[in-house]
């Protein structure tokens, strides 16, 4: 589609919160006008985000990327509420790039830190409720009574008298009219469709093979191509002698960047082979003798380094002075890649003054930003349409592949797929950053916590993605779960040493989250140890003013009857992390035989204060779960001469369905707001499970993945 | 050169390159995207087909290797939606992201047609397909659902 907003941009982000009525409540009404009719079917649109058909469909626009969270469904329920439709004559369809669906948290159009559902609960409510009221008054101003007398019901304006209208035959009129400056929000108790467990919108193309990813377009005249970058992170592509790709069956054309060789054919099996025969000269640069020992030492040198600091409360070196008993320990996380499923692609068409884009993105208003900068064109001038995404998890926030291929299709003088192998994928990611901590705290004689003192040192994400988050030194996204900890004693401190290593990282699901979970559950794990007391008491005692926290927990031990003794053989880890404002507790049980490690079960426990759509919210922490317990037992990055080893799944592991655990899910409501859901599910399954390996053998995993531990897994 | 292959039960003729995996024909060639490419070393699953219905991994199958026999794809499982595989993964809604689901529905169904009521080591062992949204154990719950259906 490629409507853009007639007028009102400007006039947007204005939001008001005026006088609760009828249960109610008013609110200033944020949403642009985006007025006009369809090309095709006559169709109109009744703010931004809601297009209503003479056939009474109703077809809701989505800003984020649909990347398996579940948001294509999730979004359309909260305007479907409000607009009181029938959910059967519901569709969705992705938002062009514009700044009308820039996400209100993060204030740009992008998909990530878990803020779809957050950002968009109140504004798509509005725009449902607005809808319907312009509805309301077009059948007012149709029947000449007032709309006061006029009801919205199933897709249906009803007068008092009986006589009524589907939304399909008022919509054109209605989309004339102003959009109204405040809307009415029911209250929760009047909810029909937010809270109940949806099926979601996207299974049913999902299982016959129809539904468009990235890597599916197709465009006339398109070139499909391949491409491979310097293996070694910064180097520079020397030269390439392109006749042996030139002389494969089906090449196009060899393209040279600056950094990377890219082969285009009439498919993506020439190109591959195109691109296999050519032997491109590297100048590796100043990353060529870069290696995981060399990173793992810059690392440690961070400990005599003085650090900016992160967090300060009271006076932790002087309470440690006191303590009783001193409990330090070393933690240390490798690289992760990513992995999505559909390897990073992208397709680009370029003219003159105007340039098109389809990918599976999470970042669509940088991707329209970039691009038309580099190509010195108006944003207006460049076109972004999101496909499905197969597989976000970070990785595609960002925009190397989509300039990739603007930049191939420029020189190639047609559109071009650009499609990364797996080996590609592997070897070029943002990886999830190295890191490793100091932890130090002291224990009274009673075994209460007395104080802590942390040291982190890790790569950081911010000062190439968004430089202005830094914060007085330190990168929130390197210690976020370590600060604000919900066991922090009074007296604490936490220090961030800044240390780059050479190797590009990026977000990864649930970021700083899936490190500082490990560090602080494990090192918990660690002081009830040392005090003597049982890992589920120390922790319900530590989080005494917690409440919600308390309860999360509670449920989880509960759900896998903690303080009964498990199968013999059997042994329980628990850990709780609360991030993107939801509060998760899970409890792992495992037992370790002869032919290695089997992870059994899985009982989570998820506080995401209001529940929109409660399976996805269960599929959530099912995925975040697998994909926390894939990294914790398989995942690690490592890096010799500069280059990535791993190169696909043989050498990257993942968990099959053969080693999942039967997982539990228990949904606790402890706000009246929505939290985040994509990644929350993740953090607490490692710590989780190297505390049921120490339960179980004694020993304790300071690092991961379990197998460098000397652990086989079954 | 010219090979004569059989998809979905139509026949086509395709001019490539012999070592030319089945997937690309399938995709890049006749236009069928349903059939996913994730590792190219069939080592995910995304790519799976039936040929001569058994599960087979289309991104190391070559074109010359396929022959007369008959290629099932998921454009070809049904045309409605109404295998029962498909039945079963829409009452669980088994999919996140989607994108290995062809391969995880290409492979139960094979799995099905051989072993109508398999049990959880049965699932094990042919479900080797991998997925990053974790949906395993709706895979496997739905492969159950389906065998009752």
């Amino acid at each position: 589609m490629t409507r853009t907003p007639q007028s009102g941009l400007s006039r947007r982000h204005v939001l008001e919160i005026g006088a609760a009525a009828a249960g109610g409540l008013m609110i200033g009404v944020i949403l642009p006008p985006m007025r006009g009719r369809a090309a095709n079917g006559g169709a109109s649109m009744l703010t931004a985000w809601v297009r209503i058909a003479p056939d009474d469909t109703v077809t809701i626009m989505i800003p984020s990327a649909e990347m398996g969270q579940g948001i294509t469904t999730s979004l359309p329920m909260l305007v479907a509420e409000e607009l009181e439709v029938d959910w059967r004559n519901i569709g969705v369809e992705f938002a062009p790039a514009n700044p009308a669906y820039a996400n209100p948290i993060v204030k740009m159009q992008v998909t990530g830190g878990s803020t779809s559902i957050r950002a968009f609960f109140v504004p798509l409510r509005q725009a449902g409720a607005a809808a319907r009221e312009m509805l309301r008054q077009a059948a007012a101003a149709k029947w000449g009574v007032r709309p006061a007398e006029c009801n919205a019901v199933n897709g249906r304006i009803v007068h008092a008298s009986g006589k009524s209208e589907g939304y399909g035959a008022l919509a054109d009129a209605a989309a004339q009219l102003t959009v109204p400056t405040s809307v009415e929000l029911k209250p929760r108790s009047a909810w029909r469709i937010l809270g109940k467990s949806t099926a979601r919108l996207d299974t049913p193309p999902k299982v016959d093979g129809s539904a468009r990813f990235g890597l599916d377009v197709r465009l006339p005249d398109m070139l499909v191509g391949t491409i491979a970058a310097c293996p070694v992170f910064g180097g520079k592509l020397k030269a390439v002698d392109e006749k042996p790709a030139l002389a494969v069956k089906g090449v196009k054309a060899v393209i040279k960047l600056a950094d990377a060789v890219a082969v285009l054919g009439d498919g993506y099996w020439p190109a591959k082979k195109g691109l296999m025969a050519l032997a491109p000269q590297w100048d590796e640069g100043d990353n060529a003798r870069l290696d995981s020992e060399h990173i793992s030492a810059v690392l440690q040198d961070g400990f005599g380094t003085d650090g900016a600091v992160a967090e300060t409360h009271g006076d932790a070196p002087a309470a440690l002075g006191r303590s009783a008993k001193i409990v330090e320990a070393i933690y240390t996380l490798p690289f992760l890649a990513h992995a999505t499923m559909e390897p990073m692609n992208a397709t680009a068409k370029i003219s003159a003054d105007r340039c098109e884009i389809w990918a599976p993105t999470q970042a669509q208003g940088p991707a329209q930003q970039v691009v038309a900068k580099i190509l010195g064109l108006k944003p207006e001038q460049v076109e972004i349409h999101t496909t499905y995404l197969g597989g976000g998890f970070g990785r595609k926030f960002e925009l190397d592949c989509i300039l990739q291929a603007v930049m191939v299709a420029k020189q190639a003088g047609k559109p071009v797929k650009l499609i990364w192998a797996r080996e590609e994928d592997i070897q070029h990611d943002f990886y999830r950053p190295v890191s490793t901590a100091r932890l130090r705290a002291g224990l009274d004689a009673a075994g209460k916590v007395t104080a802590w003192d942390f040291k982190i040192v890790a790569p950081s994400i911010l000062t190439r993605v968004f430089p202005a988050w830094m914060k007085d030194g330190v990168d929130p996204t390197s210690v976020e779960g370590a600060v604000e900890s919900p066991y922090a004693p009074a007296d604490r401190r936490i220090e961030y040493v800044l240390k780059d290593v050479g190797v590009p990282v990026g977000f990864w699901r649930s970021v700083g989250n899936s490190i500082t979970s490990f560090y602080v559950e494990g090192f918990i794990d660690e002081l009830a140890h040392a005090a003597g007391q049982e890992p589920y008491a120390f922790r319900r005692s530590l989080l005494a003013e917690k409440p919600r926290h308390r309860a999360v927990l509670n449920r989880a031990a509960e759900m896998a009857n903690w303080t009964m003794p498990p199968a013999s053989g059997h042994f329980r880890g628990i850990a709780l992390h609360e991030s993107f404002g939801s509060i998760v507790a899970e409890v792992v049980e495992i037992s370790i035989a002869r032919e290695g490690l089997r992870v059994h079960r899985v009982d989570c426990a998820v506080d995401c204060g209001l529940a929109i759509n409660p399976d996805t919210i269960v599929a959530q922490m099912e995925g975040g779960i697998v994909y926390g317990l894939t990294a914790a037992l398989y995942g690690e990055i490592t890096i010799k001469g500069g280059r990535v080893e791993q190169a696909n799944f043989d050498s990257y592991r993942m968990l099959q369905l053969a080693q999942t655990p039967k997982i539990a899910v228990s949904i606790l409501e402890g706000d009246d707001k929505p939290g985040g859901i994509g990644e929350p599910g993740t953090p607490p399954i490692g710590p989780a499970l190297a505390n049921a390996i120490f339960a179980a053998t004694g020993k304790r995993l300071r690092s991961l993945p379990v197998v460098r531990n000397g652990i086989d897994v079954a | 050169m010219a090979y004569e292959i059989k998809v979905n039960g139509i026949n086509h003729s395709i001019d490539v390159d012999g070592d030319t995996p089945l997937l690309w024909v399938l995709r890049d060639t006749l236009g069928m995207t349903g059939t996913k490419f994730g590792c190219g070393i069939a080592a995910c699953g995304a790519c799976t087909v039936h040929v001569d219905g058994v599960a087979t991994r289309s991104c190391v199958t070559s074109i010359d290797s396929v022959g007369g026999s008959a290629v099932t794809t998921i454009e070809g499982l049904s045309s409605d939606r109404s295998n029962k595989v498909q039945q079963a993964w829409i009452a669980e809604d088994v999919p996140q992201c989607g994108y290995c689901q062809s391969g995880m529905i290409m492979a139960a169904a094979a799995l099905l047609a051989k072993t109508p009521k398999p049990t959880d080591a049965e699932i094990d062992e042919a479900m080797t397909n991998i997925c990053r949204c974790g949906t395993y154990n709706r895979v496997r719950t739905a492969i159950h659902r389906a065998a009752v259906l």
